[in-house]
């Protein structure tokens, strides 16, 4: 935990940068990009969830610990749904006479 | 008042009376007789199950049961051994007790909180017990979908809630050590100078926080699915089926190295103190508790092969999985390099070890039969997987957990047990063990289905041989509540270390002061720093 | 290290109030952890059956209104901004900018959970809860239905913490007012923060993944 406070004027950037993309994930959404749409849209999900993580949660000035126990989460969690769907995706790939 | 026990300013024992005392502590070496005194209740529990079911499989008619009845023991047998033993077994009691002592601190991070995992896991208990007491539960521990949250007319929902509650109890066991140890060394105590037990009680405490939470969600799911009829695996209204078992066994693969980590910290603390040596390959040791830790969350496809996973995801766990065979081993070779020229003693915890190193190396080989995709198509869900995995978690952590429980009862008890009764239930123990389940690998091999309480005929005597086995062990883990208890009012008191063992708990006095130190010790040697002998040379690492 | 070992919020078996900090932090960020696994399991579940059925979920997110989804969004990334700013005003020692903050974002986290109610009491007016009296009228119901499921196990589940954090934060209020929390103490504010923090990045998730799938396709269908 940082002793230090973040300037508030940091907040308010953040808070616009949020209200923003929020806004912006909305108005693609509307377009038809095929399969970029849920790309677009999680991409913007993964900044805001960040720019949080960062800067309201104070990771940025947090100590290596801290970093790596954020980023352990996320990657366990990528190892949860990455495995899964790689059962899911390749099912069938091979039919299997019987 | 003089009594024969050495000057004692009160202890964690002594210092307070009263239910309420004991109740309401936030003392972790209480707490951590609290669950002492829980898991034993439901080992013996799930003993009675397992005695049920051995009695059953005395004969090859299913003529002492109902099928619907069977299914029941042996679903309770595997959810009250996993879930309100095993998991918590060494973590919960010695972890408790030890964690703090062996790193110089006064208590755990969260002493509140620690207390907070104990009542949750007797509500958690509660439930099971309800449900064990009012019908039971049918559908395998393993509580596959669609049977079990749709078509199972059993208590799933009040056991699956019964779960997700203890699970809370794991998280907060494991979150408590991982802050623990990281916040609150001793000045001196680097993390290379911690001994082993702490290594595998941090690397089992990141599979608590990393896994448990998903068998937590997973639980509430099917008691949505089964409570309100909502579909989320069900497939006659679209569900997957697979999907349950990937959600489940993401927790449940890597839940059996939390059963098992443990019990290899304590195999190195056993083997350290009777050879008077330090741990051949420290470094690496502790390292291979983080790699099982972390590799052990990559292989629960594993189980899966014969369910409708794909051939490729198959593929990929099953490479996996010998890969993870590979810092288990590493440490069996360690702990035979350590005895090399050691100061070898076999008092009772060493025999223990003993028995843990002989019985979980072929436990984890067995492991690699099922790992082969070609093999398990014909051994998957056939006792031969029975006879694996009780190698592992019987042969292996209930030894480990033995042997800790000996070698740590003079500091916890402040009592010596009586080591002539210790060591014939050590080899009572181990024969009764051997019989039970040695004919369970041939059983397997040779065809005969687990879960099912009827055989052909020709199956008879190695199932006559293995209930033959289950008598003589359930009369080998009597014996020690008997002599323990018996410990507790006539055994030898026991001085501050009566093992001559190197670890910070052995400072304080047996039992240690509320406050674990009279002074906060200070670090300034190695783990395992025993005096050199027969050329052994101590390097500070 | 301004504060003595004798500071009064310094618990017994900590040598140090930085220590105490320390593992307060390392603690709370564990169980946010805990929590990423928790909902991480209905995130996988959401995301195979995606997969296996793109069409009836994307027929089944079209029901979602995703003007209120929006608003949502917003007013809880304004919580999250009151509630920066109340750990903000904690760490300065300004008492009463910490009550009226937390007061905020309480407000804020309610309003969240209001428009959620009128979401929730419109899917049931039209049959969208699943379960006996479930009705879709779009292509493949039976798919469509576990949309639904994940919509409130997910949303459901997110709503939960919502309440226990607007309890938290209403103890915490309680507290701030008589004056528990000063410059040198202010952990169990800074904590709390964490935690509510996370639950908007739960939602941040949420909202693109439940409300936006073919968005483009609005009221029509492939």
């Amino acid at each position: 935990m940082s002793g230090h406070a973040e300037s508030r004027k940091v907040y308010y950037a953040i808070f616009g940068a949020l209200l923003a993309l929020t806004y912006l994930t909305v108005a693609v959404a509307r377009i038809d990009l095929g399969r970029l749409n849920t790309i677009v849209a999680l991409t913007i999900a993964v900044t805001k969830a960040v720019l949080v993580v960062l800067f309201f949660m104070h990771v940025r000035h947090s100590n290596r610990l801290t970093k790596l126990v954020v980023v352990g989460g996320f990657v366990w969690l990528a190892l949860l749904i990455g495995l899964t769907m790689l059962d899911v995706t390749s099912r069938n790939w091979l039919t299997i006479p019987g | 008042m003089i009594t024969e026990a050495p000057v004692d300013t009160g202890n964690y024992i002594t210092s307070h009376y009263g239910i309420k005392s004991w109740l309401l502590t936030v003392d972790h070496k209480r707490i951590a007789l609290l669950y002492l005194i829980a898991i034993t209740f439901f080992f013996f529990l799930g003993g009675a199950f397992a005695v049920m079911i051995r009695l059953e499989l005395l004969t090859p008619q299913g003529d002492l049961f109902q099928s619907e009845t069977y299914n029941k023991l042996f679903t309770m047998h595997g959810i009250i051994m996993i879930f309100f033993f095993l998991v918590p077994s060494i973590p919960a009691t010695l972890g408790n007790f030890l964690v703090p002592l062996m790193i110089g601190a006064r208590d755990l991070a969260f002493p509140r909180l620690n207390l907070a995992s104990w009542y949750i896991f007797i509500v958690g208990g509660c439930f099971s017990v309800f449900a064990a007491i009012f019908g039971g539960v049918d559908t395998g521990w393993t509580f596959y979908t669609p049977y079990s949250s749709t078509y199972s007319n059993t208590w799933v929902t009040v056991t699956a809630m019964g779960i997700f509650i203890t699970g809370f109890s794991s998280i907060l066991t494991g979150l408590n050590f991982i802050v623990t140890i990281h916040t609150m060394r001793a000045p001196g105590l680097s993390w290379f100078r911690l001994p082993l037990f702490i290594w595998s009680h941090y690397a089992t405490s990141l599979i608590m926080i990393l896994g448990t939470p998903v068998v937590a969600v997973t639980m509430l799911l099917v008691g949505l699915e089964r409570m309100f009829r909502v579909p989320i695996f069900d497939p006659a209204l679209g569900g997957d089926p697979v999907l349950f078992q990937h959600l489940f066994w993401f927790y449940s693969h890597p839940a059996v190295y939390i059963m098992i980590l443990p019990a290899m910290g304590v195999v190195s603390e056993l083997v350290a103190a009777s050879t008077r040596k330090p741990v051949f390959g420290y470094k690496v040791v502790a390292f291979a508790s983080i790699a099982i830790a972390v590799f052990g969350f990559l292989v629960w496809g594993h189980h899966m092969f014969v369910s409708g996973q794909s051939v490729y995801a198959s593929l990929v766990f099953s490479f996996l999985s010998y890969a993870v065979a590979i810092p288990s081993a590493v440490k069996v070779f360690n702990w035979t390099a350590t005895m090399h020229k050691g100061s070898n003693s076999y008092h009772t915890p060493m025999l223990y070890a003993f028995g843990f190193i002989g019985l979980f190396t072929i436990g984890g080989l067995t492991g690699l039969f099922v790992a082969a995709l070609g093999v398990d198509v014909h051994v998957h869900d056939t006792y031969f997987v029975i006879a694996h995995f009780h190698y592992i978690m019987v042969g292996g952590a209930i030894m480990g957990y033995l042997g800790g429980l000996h070698f740590w009862w003079p500091k916890i008890t402040g009592r010596l047990y009586p080591e002539l009764p210790a060591k014939l239930s050590a080899f009572t123990i181990f024969v009764g063990f051997n019989l039970t389940f040695f004919p369970q690998f041939v059983l397997g091999y040779l065809g005969m289905p687990r879960r099912y309480h009827a055989y052909p005929e020709e199956f008879q005597v190695l199932n006559v041989m293995s209930t033959a086995g289950a008598s003589i062990l359930a009369f080998g883990y009597a014996l020690p509540m008997l002599y323990f208890l018996w410990s507790l009012k006539w055994g030898k008191h026991a001085s501050p270390n009566p093992w001559g063992a190197k670890g910070l708990e052995w400072l304080t006095t047996s039992p240690p002061p509320t406050e674990n130190f009279k002074e906060m010790p200070v670090v300034t040697e190695p783990a395992y720093a025993y005096a050199p002998h027969k050329g052994v040379k101590v390097v500070d690492v | 290290m301004s504060t003595s070992s004798h500071s009064p919020a310094l618990l017994h078996h900590f040598d140090s109030v930085e220590q105490q900090k320390e593992a307060s932090s390392l603690g709370m960020w564990l169980f946010l952890v805990t929590e990423i696994m928790f909902f991480g399991g209905m995130f996988t579940a959401y995301i195979v059956y995606r997969s296996l059925y793109p069409n009836a979920f994307v027929a089944a997110s079209h029901t979602l209104d995703i003007t209120m989804g929006a608003i949502n969004t917003a007013v809880l990334i304004c919580s999250s901004l009151s509630m920066a700013l109340a750990v903000n005003a904690a760490q300065l020692g300004r008492r009463k900018s910490l009550v009226w903050f937390l007061i905020l974002t309480i407000l804020l986290g309610s309003v969240f959970l209001g428009i959620k109610a009128v979401e929730y009491h419109d899917k049931f007016v039209h049959h969208h809860v699943p379960g006996a009296s479930f009705h879709f009228e779009g292509p493949e119901p039976q798919n469509a239905q576990l949309f639904f499921s994940i919509y409130f196990g997910a949303t459901g589940l997110h709503a939960l913490h919502m309440i226990i954090g607007i309890v938290l934060l209403a103890i915490l209020a309680i507290r701030a007012q008589r004056g528990r929390f000063s410059s040198e103490y202010y952990t169990p504010i800074d904590m709390t923060g964490l935690y509510w923090h996370f639950v908007d990045i739960v939602w941040i998730f949420l909202f693109p993944l439940l409300y936006l799938l073919g968005g483009h396709l609005q009221g029509g269908g492939h």
